[in-house]
């Protein structure tokens, strides 16, 4: 079995280390933004490949860790770019359009009033099991359509601003808007059923 | 006057962009009145805040038992030699 070659300050370790070390930490970061075991997978594939071919490029500045955390950030993206634009998901030569759909619809009467009341979650501060939080909002992105989870995702979890989305998507601003409300609805139905039953639960 | 659906849209939008002035003082005067939005308003808030904070704190994933799986581990490794070997071979 051939080393991996080391770097000249000695500081890189061999693949077998990086996968052994960093691997759950990657893959779990990746899950975070990507929420999809296989993607996740393939996004530490991805970097890790990259890494050895990088290695040369390692300064030795900033911790293994940390540098391959940043080489995964940017295989999350291209991941999740690739992901939107897949002919299954949608249409590439047709323009992604959302519009209301019916669960939004359903949420308010013909006055356009809410239907049911909502619930106080808490402050969003005194959130002590943010563990939790983010299965359930793992859970609840997985019930969105595809397109509207990966862009939340990248608008909310991977703090992209609306507009490098919609150059990188190549949608319209409207339409994000209009996609991104309509996850937002999505998730709030959601969290509703599993974060409150649970606080109620627990009361 | 903006019903409850168009304030709702409004809330959402504002997290991704700055809202017009009429825009603005059009949602501050529903949430003034209408008691049910404000609690959206704010369980809007709570979802834009956590997510934010998770962002921001990767370190918490630590404590989180999900892994990679064995196959996963072995493919990658598999990956990594296969992509090492042909640089060998190659007399790189």
């Amino acid at each position: 079995m051939s080393k991996a070659p080391v770097n000249k300050n000695g500081k890189l370790s061999s693949p077998e280390l990086w996968v052994a070390e960093h691997g759950n930490y990657l893959f779990r970061f990746a899950m975070l933004k990507l929420r999809d075991e296989q993607m996740a997978e393939d996004a530490v594939q991805e970097t890790l490949l990259a890494a050895l071919q990088a290695q040369r490029n390692f300064s030795g500045d900033s911790s293994e860790k940390t540098w391959l955390v940043g080489i995964l950030k940017h295989k999350i993206v291209d991941l999740i770019r690739k992901k939107v634009r897949e002919p299954t998901l949608v249409n590439v030569d047709e323009p992604m359009e959302f519009s209301e759909d019916e669960t939004t619809q359903a949420m308010f009467d013909e006055s356009g009033h809410w239907i049911t009341p909502s619930q106080d979650w808490g402050n969003p501060d005194k959130v002590l099991d943010q563990k939790r939080f983010w299965e359930i909002l793992t859970e609840c992105l997985k019930r969105l359509p595809p397109q509207l989870a990966l862009l939340y995702s990248l608008r909310e979890i991977s703090g992209m601003n609306t507009e490098d989305i919609c150059k990188d998507l190549n949608i319209s601003s409207t339409n994000s808007w209009v996609m991104l409300h309509r996850a937002r609805m999505g998730l709030k139905q959601c969290f509703e059923i599993h974060w409150l039953g649970e606080k109620a639960g627990a009361r | 006057m903006l019903t409850c659906k168009d304030a709702s849209q409004l809330m959402s939008q504002s997290i991704d962009r700055r809202l017009g002035l009429i825009e603005r003082v059009s949602l501050k005067f529903h949430l003034l009145i209408c008691n049910s939005c404000n609690v959206v308003d704010k369980q809007l808030e709570f979802l834009h805040k956590m997510c934010k904070r998770i962002a921001k704190q990767p370190a918490d994933i630590d404590s989180t038992e999900i892994g990679l799986t064995n196959e996963a581990r072995e493919r990658i490794l598999k990956e990594l030699h296969r992509k090492q070997d042909g640089k060998h071979t190659s007399g790189n």
